[in-house]
């Protein structure tokens, strides 16, 4: 199928950001004519891979990237691009403001002293644009453009810049499934083309049907490579999966007094990404909430907590029907949300860690809308100990802090309003290993004093680790549960199933 | 003392310095410039004309109604807004004074305030509800205010020779008979500043406020009502404008649409930023302005002094203004954002 010469070659890419190996002696081969898919979970290194690729990064010093057998140094978009290097990333790279022709020119105009020959440029990618199959013209506006056809016009630049390695990122997330198909016919005659393309996706019946092999990472580090006869579901899930639960997943609490539900969600959806959504929280249980990045569990809770406009299903906390149109109203009913993005929508990183804790309550304990300061002290004081922040003062500012201590103060700003239910947003992203099994270690103790959490993670071990009951969502549905009375196990392999959409007679039992 | 405790000592320490830097900010430039300008005279004039009771009375009257509006802007800045039309406000108020003192006396003053308010309200419903740009709010109402302002007098200027609040403008709280007296501009001005302090840094709002302009996304996360924060910063900024108006023509016994208060949004800003509060919000203090405001007026009053001309005081106030910033940031590089 493919000449037995590689186009591009990868070998021991390594990649340290400070106190993280993100990737770790890395290979890929890839051959013109082959579409290539790289699996790996969230955080397994997949885009750090193509961001040293396409000169976003650069590896550590050891390693060697080779196009048609030669060493090359990529140093650079620019670098990458004259390897013949294009990328199509999730967030699409394209100027709304400007015609399809211009955009495909970007960088390349055409033109004479400065004067830009919009002609010479309609022309030069029409042609392009026709035999990709596109409806639209070259002086089309992009932002009268639909998501799919946007993305034509990302191919079509990467085609008109005569590029032989084409990256593509999640290129199926947004599109329907007809824009799916029509987006495979292409990506088989780029294919036919003699194009190498490099396809990134999550989803099982995607890389199925598509990729002629299928390269696996894993915590940084390279797993394997499937050949097109080998390439089985429940292969590429245990390359993706296979390791070991660490030890410091400790339950010190009783999972779930049952009948006495906290949370009651009911057909919840905004009409887009999240549909028909319901479950139920007990008091005392932690519970899961996995799925792949992009299905909706971030955008679920949001609409639960209020922060976002729910267009149907209603929210009962602890037996009462609660009327959420803005997060003051989860708060005043009992329900937190500790969100995934601590640095943009979470801490205040500008104020002090006293004021930072207190935030949520200063108007309980205020008296007149006066603060009351020796209360606010004795808050700080006593979050500061029970939560081991390691602070010098409770008046330093939280952008003094380590990742690990600012997530800490955000949850003690989240405890102190003593909720009845807790939604923690992926609660140990970008802390450091210590304060992960302290993070734990809280999360277990609120469990244990009765509290209701519903934990999101994009961290599969995490999941299984801390979770008595997991549900999983997909494309913006729940799609399954694991764990409690459902009869499956509480496996990364069964999540990864419902995740993906896998047949379910392929999940193992309890 | 164990490593780790001394450690922690080290930052503490840096961290009260810090603090310290931040709180006194501008001070010593105010003082230098205090200092610059009597030797300035002294070498000038022969006798050092600048640090003297009365003199100093006068930068005092001249500094209040600036410090004033800076106060109201220092709540805006501080939620990363920005507020153009408070000289248009002042004007249309100071008229608004003038005119109902001719037939309801001293009610001239809860008038103009009463004036300053609405447009405020105006402002920050239009930022808050309408959820528009304040740049865009403001530089609107600066004209439209202004049109008001004109239209309100006929495009004339009006007069109260009989004003009832006169020694507002003009007389001194007597402290110490023939010893201290402080211009009633002025005790004004330091309550406005006393009780922005106030609601700055001992309520719950002042905390919302420095939150909002902190992180407006992380706010209305934590259920703090950002709507509100707003509709009060403006109505705020507005009220003092509004005050400024009632000062101004207590003052002048007269106002005009036309000329009053041109421009003073600009002071007001340039006397928050030299105060170090930060243009993109969250940081900031009360105390600052005040020492913003004063460096203006020491600036303006020395110049004067000294003789400079009016053309060339404009540009030394500006370059004043952009040095004194810059100097500021150089000084706490890395820690401060204007």
């Amino acid at each position: 199928m493919y000449s037995p010469e590689p186009i591009l070659e990868m070998r021991g890419i390594s990649k340290t950001f400070p106190g993280v190996k993100a990737l770790n002696d890395v290979q890929l081969t890839i051959y013109p004519g082959e579409i290539h898919a790289l699996m790996g979970e969230n955080g397994a290194g997949k885009s750090t891979l193509m961001k040293v690729l396409s000169g976003a990064y650069q590896a550590d010093p050891g390693g060697e990237i080779r196009i048609d057998g030669e060493p090359v140094v990529i140093d650079g978009p620019l670098a990458a691009k004259a390897c013949g290097i294009a990328i199509i990333y999730q967030e699409l790279a394209l100027a709304p403001n400007l015609t399809v022709a211009e955009n495909i020119h970007l960088g390349m105009e055409i033109g004479r002293r400065g004067m830009i020959d919009r002609q010479a440029m309609a022309e030069g990618c029409g042609e392009i644009l026709k035999r990709l199959g596109a409806t639209f013209g070259p002086r089309t506006l992009v932002a009268d453009l639909s998501i799919a056809e946007r993305q034509l016009v990302e191919i079509a630049r990467a085609v008109h810049a005569r590029s032989r390695i084409l990256v593509m990122d999640e290129p199926t997330t947004a599109l329907s499934s007809r824009e799916t198909d029509r987006l495979f016919a292409l990506v088989r005659q780029l294919r036919a083309e003699g194009l190498a393309i490099i396809y990134i996706s999550h989803r099982m019946a995607e890389v199925y049907e598509l990729s002629d092999r299928v390269s696996v990472l894993r915590d940084g580090t390279y797993v394997g490579t499937l050949g097109r006869d080998e390439i089985r579901p429940e292969t590429i899930v245990r390359m993706m999966v296979g390791r070991d639960l660490s030890s410091f997943y400790k339950k010190d609490h009783v999972p779930g007094v049952r009948n006495a539900p906290v949370l009651e969600v009911r057909n919840v959806g905004d009409g887009a990404r999240v549909r028909g959504c319901s479950f139920t929280l007990h008091a005392g249980e932690v519970l899961g909430l996995a799925g792949l990045v992009g299905a909706g569990r971030t955008e679920l809770a949001r609409l639960v907590y209020g922060a976002d406009t729910r267009t149907s299903g209603e929210i009962v906390i602890a037996g009462k029907p609660a009327d959420i149109r803005r997060p003051q109203d989860a708060i005043d009913a009992g329900l937190v949300y500790l969100t995934e993005d601590r640095k943009a929508q979470g801490v205040f990183l500008d104020m002090t860690v006293a004021e930072n804790l207190n935030l949520g309550v200063i108007g309980r304990d205020a008296r007149a809308g006066i603060l009351n300061r020796g209360k606010g002290r004795w808050r700080a004081a006593r979050a500061i100990k029970s939560l081991t922040i390691r602070v010098a003062s409770p008046d330093v500012t939280v952008g003094s802090l380590s990742g690990g201590n600012q997530q800490k103060v955000l949850l003690s700003r989240l405890l102190e309003t003593e909720p009845k239910v807790l939604i923690l947003d992926e609660p140990t992203r970008g802390v450091d290993i210590g304060a992960k099994s302290e993070i734990y270690r809280i999360i277990d103790q609120l469990a244990k004093t009765g509290v209701g959490i519903l934990v999101i993670s994009s961290e599969l071990p995490e999941i299984v680790g801390i979770a008595d009951r997991v549900l999983v969502m997909r494309e913006g549905e729940i799609a399954g549960e694991v764990g409690g009375e459902t009869g499956y196990a509480i496996t990364q392999e069964n999540i990864i199933a419902l995740a993906t959409g896998v047949d379910r007679s392929l999940m193992a039992a309890e | 003392m164990s490593a780790a405790e001394e450690a922690a000592l080290a930052t503490h320490r840096r961290i009260m310095l810090q603090g310290l830097l931040r709180t006194v900010g501008m001070l010593p430039v105010l003082v230098i410039l205090c200092i610059l300008i009597h030797v300035l005279t002294l070498y000038v004039t022969g006798e050092g004309r600048f640090l003297t009771a009365q003199n100093l009375s006068i930068v005092a009257q001249q500094a209040a109604i600036n410090t004033v509006l800076a106060a109201g802007m220092t709540f805006v800045i501080l939620t990363g807004g920005i507020d153009l039309s408070v000289g248009s406000i002042l004007a249309a108020s100071a008229m608004v004074a003038v005119i109902a003192s001719q037939d309801f006396g001293v009610l001239g003053v809860p008038a103009a305030m009463a004036t300053g308010l609405f447009f405020g309200l105006l402002n920050g419903a239009l930022i808050a509800f309408v959820r528009l740009p304040p740049f865009i709010v403001t530089l609107g109402s600066l004209t439209a205010v202004r049109g008001v302002a004109r239209l309100l007098g006929n495009d004339t200027t009006v007069f109260n020779p009989e004003l009832p609040f006169a020694f507002i403008g003009n007389g001194s709280l007597v402290i110490i008979p023939g010893v201290l007296s402080i211009p009633w501009l002025a005790v004004i001005a330091i309550a406005v500043i006393l009780a922005s302090w106030f609601i700055l840094r001992r309520t719950v709002l002042g905390v919302h406020i420095y939150a909002v302009g902190g992180n407006a996304d992380a706010a209305r996360l934590s259920g703090i009502k950002v709507w509100a924060v707003l509709l009060f910063v403006y109505a705020v900024s507005g009220l003092l404008a509004g005050l400024g108006g009632a000062m101004s023509a207590a003052r002048l016994y007269a106002a005009n649409g036309l000329q009053l208060g041109q421009s003073y949004e600009l002071d007001a800003i340039a006397a928050v930023i030299l105060g170090g509060t930060s243009f993109v919000g969250g940081i900031g203090s009360i105390w600052g302005t005040l020492i913003g405001a004063l460096i203006i007026a020491v600036l303006s009053n020395g110049l004067i002094l000294l003789g400079v001309s009016d053309i060339w005081q404009f540009i030394i106030k500006g370059l004043v203004i952009i040095g004194a910033v810059a100097l500021d940031r150089f000084r706490l590089q890395g820690s401060a954002r204007t």
